[in-house]
């Protein structure tokens, strides 16, 4: 059959998506893409040329069986279609609608090498809501009882991942949640009209029909500790993520109307804030927002502040367009909602009147010489500050490791970041039946590679916890100890 | 989908006509739990996450306490709650515990809703064999709490009323200051009103003696995670949840902190007339 469909002419163009018009939904909070339709589907499905060699597979991190579900796509069998991909993702609908498509599996796509990539990850994504809307959501195998359990510190992508994966295997697993509500930044950071929650709670919903216990209000660290943990679990498992906010450093930064992205889209996302008063939470929005940063958390902010009200949203970002880190699909959705970029800029300090934000002082920037993430280095123009007048300033410079975790549990090797270090095939740490994955270990990342580390570690506890022979891998404290 | 509600198992009115105690059933949090630390509270799926201090912990038990004063929409609607009643959401215990160890004389000092949570601390300063000396202070004698607890894990207990109405006439400043006189304090534990702590860490300050003020920003998680409880401390930003809420208040900005606790001030204010207007209808037709 591969052999038929080459041959076939290749269609240049992708499928459109539909979407909400940008004029409208900058005043909503409901989902901009609305996904494809069975006819766009099965269209876009036609313009895979089914390679022998796909190499879109080598760009997923999780080695998502492409071709064969674009196949199944073709022939019009959607419950296949998402059972293929479910074989090594469990939160399809998740990575259809936030995996960097373009930087992983679409980059290697072979259409893309003369046309525009497949749409794989639309194609993933239909296929799920496919699923949730027709299908008969294929129950997982429960594997007999193993009588072991594991404890899953966070429910991100991580900690639902390694989860699933472990209740499958027949193990007792319990998930400790800091927050009131599991989902990590799937549900606080990335907004609803990003993500609907309902599919990050039917998610959730999955792991508990495996048996999973999730207790919510538990910050690990502080209710118990890891160790702790490890009297009453044959193995524990940190998924805690990244979600220490930075901050510049500036002056006024700490003025009122400045925020964290954290705390200004956990207002939002998590406690509602854009229904206030009918929820409690208050936020504060203004007319004119300015959101420092350029990746996916600062578009999210951005266009959250342009739905909250604000007249005017600017993003401040000291590199160029070119250097944007955020998905090209936001920054293009981005600039549909008429967000201001303020590029090759740079906030030196922030202005304050009376206790509030009045303006951020900002100066323009040049590329000079590569620095050591391979970007070009950003330089201030001399003299040249300027002033944008704000109400409010959301801060979206990154995230580190919030201490919590690593520094109530002995003997955990952290890296000078503070970071956790864990093998990156096991997710194996410096102490046995200790396991880390997902941001904890490489600082702030994505929702696949979270999912990977997830899986990977649960692989490794199985395998742990059955007492099967090691596989030849280098420990991470064997890594850490190499000249 | 929530299975993990608290509940209340004791209610009490410490003050008329605003200030309760609450004893919750936690155990868990009654067995990690420390003086000096709070629990992040919500009450309902509507509700915001607020943090509330220990008052008393009792890990035997499976309890701890809080003192819940009604200030605004969230605490009011608390108070309202009985014996039997479950909370959503009760998280903790957070942030740093009190450091106890043996000093010599320590003084508690506390206002308003800040004396409660001195209860623990004191009892624990007591237990390390430390003189511990209470200084309370409110505008009138009907406004204190918490007196006769005190009484109970404190060598002695003064008392300032702004009216003279009982104890020293003045402010908890003016008694404060007798004490330090005699130049045997250690060190200075304050709990209360921001501008209370700070004119407590101002008096210390000029008698060189170490001050502790627990301090109350804004916050949400509790966990270090949103930044919104950032505090300056000696030039410093920390967070307020996770590095504290005890510091050097010698050392804090505190118009700083008195400036962030203002930020939502409308819409706490639309918030609870929101919630009084509401009120006001369901007590009419009950
Ligand atoms: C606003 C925003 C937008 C993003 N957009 C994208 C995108 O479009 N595409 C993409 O691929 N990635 C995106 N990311 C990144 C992606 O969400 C993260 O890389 C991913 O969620 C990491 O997963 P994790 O499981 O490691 O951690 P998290 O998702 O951070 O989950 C960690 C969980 O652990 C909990 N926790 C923390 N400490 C404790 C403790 N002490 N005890 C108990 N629980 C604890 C936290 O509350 C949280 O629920 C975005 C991130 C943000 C913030
Ligand atoms: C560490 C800490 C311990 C505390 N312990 C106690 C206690 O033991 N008993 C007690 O009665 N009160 C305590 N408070 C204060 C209590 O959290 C606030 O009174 C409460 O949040 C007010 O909410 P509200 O909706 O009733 O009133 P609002 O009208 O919303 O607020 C009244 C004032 O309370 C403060 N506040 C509002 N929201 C928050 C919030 N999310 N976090 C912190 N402060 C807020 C603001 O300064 C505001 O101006 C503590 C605060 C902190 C930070
Ligand atoms: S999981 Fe992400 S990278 Fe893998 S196929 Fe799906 S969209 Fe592409
Ligand atoms: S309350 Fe969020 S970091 Fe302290």
């Amino acid at each position: 059959m591969a052999e038929e469909r080459k041959r076939r002419k290749l269609i240049p163009n992708r499928t459109p998506i539909p979407e909400q018009d940008p004029k409208k939904r900058g005043s909503n909070f409901k989902e901009v893409s609305l996904g494809y339709t069975t006819e766009q589907a099965l269209e876009e499905a036609e313009r895979c040329i089914r390679c022998a060699k796909p190499q879109c597979v080598k760009g997923c991190p999780v080695g998502v069986q492409i071709g064969d579900f674009i196949e199944l796509v073709q022939e019009k069998n959607f419950q296949g279609a998402i059972d293929k991909i479910k074989e090594t993702n469990i939160l399809p609908a998740v990575c259809g609608r936030v995996c960097p498509q373009e930087d992983q599996c679409e980059k290697l796509c072979v259409v893309g090498k003369k046309f525009e990539p497949v749409a794989i990850g639309r194609l993933e994504r239909f296929v799920a809501d496919w699923e949730r809307d027709h299908g008969q959501k294929t129950k997982p195998k429960v594997a007999k009882s193993t009588g072991k359990t594991v404890a899953i510190v966070g429910s991100g992508p991580a900690g639902v991942t390694a989860a699933s994966d472990l209740a499958q295997m027949g193990h007792k697993v319990t998930v400790f949640e800091a927050l009131h509500e599991p989902g990590g930044v799937l549900l606080y950071g990335i907004p609803e009209f990003r993500l609907p929650k309902s599919i990050v709670a039917e998610e959730i919903a999955c792991l508990t029909d495996l048996g999973v216990d999730i207790q919510t209000n538990a910050v690990v660290g502080k209710l118990m500790t890891v160790d702790e943990l490890m009297e009453d679990f044959d193995a524990v498992f940190i998924g805690s993520g990244a979600g220490l906010p930075n901050f510049m450093g500036i002056d006024g930064e700490n003025l009122n109307g400045v925020y964290s992205a954290n705390e200004f889209l956990t207002r939002t996302n998590l406690m509602k804030a854009y229904d206030f008063p009918k929820f409690d939470t208050p936020i504060k929005v203004g007319d004119r927002v300015a959101v420092v940063g350029g990746g996916n958390v600062a578009m999210d902010s951005v266009r959250t502040a342009l739905r909250l009200g604000a007249e005017e949203a600017i993003i401040v970002y000291r590199r160029s367009d070119a250097e944007l880190p955020a998905r090209a699909e936001e920054v293009h959705h981005a600039h549909e909602e008429a967000i201001r970029f303020e590029l090759l800029t740079s906030p030196t300090k922030v202005i304050g009147e009376d206790g509030w934000v009045k303006a951020i002082e900002c100066v323009r920037m040049e590329l000079g010489e590569p620095d050591d993430s391979g970007r070009r280095r950003p330089v201030p123009i001399k003299g040249s500050e300027f002033q944008i007048p704000v109400n409010v300033v959301v801060m979206s410079i990154g995230t580190g490791a919030n201490p919590l975790v690593p520094q109530s549990t002995k003997n955990l090797d952290l890296n000078k970041w503070g970071y956790i270090v864990a093998d990156e095939e096991t997710g194996r740490t410096s102490r046995e039946g200790v396991y880390a994955g997902g941001d904890i270990v490489t600082g702030s990342a994505t929702v696949i590679l979270a999912m990977g580390a997830g899986r990977k570690a649960a692989g490794d506890i199985h395998r742990y916890l059955m007492g099967e022979p090691e596989p030849e891998v280098e420990t991470a404290a064997e890594v850490k100890n190499q000249p | 989908m929530k299975s993990d509600l608290t509940k209340i198992l004791e209610t009490k009115l410490i003050r008329e006509p605003d200030v309760f105690y609450f004893k919750l059933d936690a155990p868990a949090i009654a067995r990690k739990a420390k003086p000096g630390q709070f629990v992040i509270i919500r009450l309902n799926e509507q509700g915001e996450r607020i943090p509330l201090s220990l008052a008393d912990i009792n890990p035997d038990e499976g309890t701890i306490s809080l003192i819940v004063m009604a200030v605004g929409k969230t605490t009011a609607e608390f108070v309202e709650l009985k014996t039997g009643d479950e909370i959503s959401d009760v998280c903790g215990p957070l942030g740093q515990p009190t450091h106890i160890e043996k000093l010599g004389k320590v003084i508690v000092s506390g206002g308003g809703f800040g004396v409660a949570p001195l209860f623990p601390i004191a009892r624990a300063f007591k237990a390390a064999g430390n003189e511990v000396v209470c200084v309370m202070g409110a505008r009138s004698a009907d406004l204190l709490i918490y007196e006769d607890e005190m009484q109970t894990v404190c060598d002695r207990v003064l008392v300032t009323t702004d009216d003279g109405s009982k104890g020293t006439k003045g402010v908890v400043t003016v008694a404060l200051e007798e004490e330090l006189k005699k130049g045997d304090t250690d060190l200075v534990i304050c709990v209360g009103p921001a501008i209370m702590m700070k004119f407590v860490a101002f008096t210390t300050k000029n008698y060189n003696v170490k001050t502790m003020v627990s301090l109350n920003p804004i916050m949400v998680d509790g966990s270090g995670m949103c930044g919104a409880c950032r505090v300056s401390v000696g030039g410093e930003t920390k967070f307020a949840c996770t590095d504290g809420p005890e510091f050097d208040g010698h050392q804090v900005d505190w118009d700083l902190l008195m400036s962030r606790q203002q930020m939502y001030l409308s819409e706490e204010k639309e918030s609870f007339e929101a919630w009084k207007a509401r009120h006001a209808h369901l007590l009419e037709t009950s």
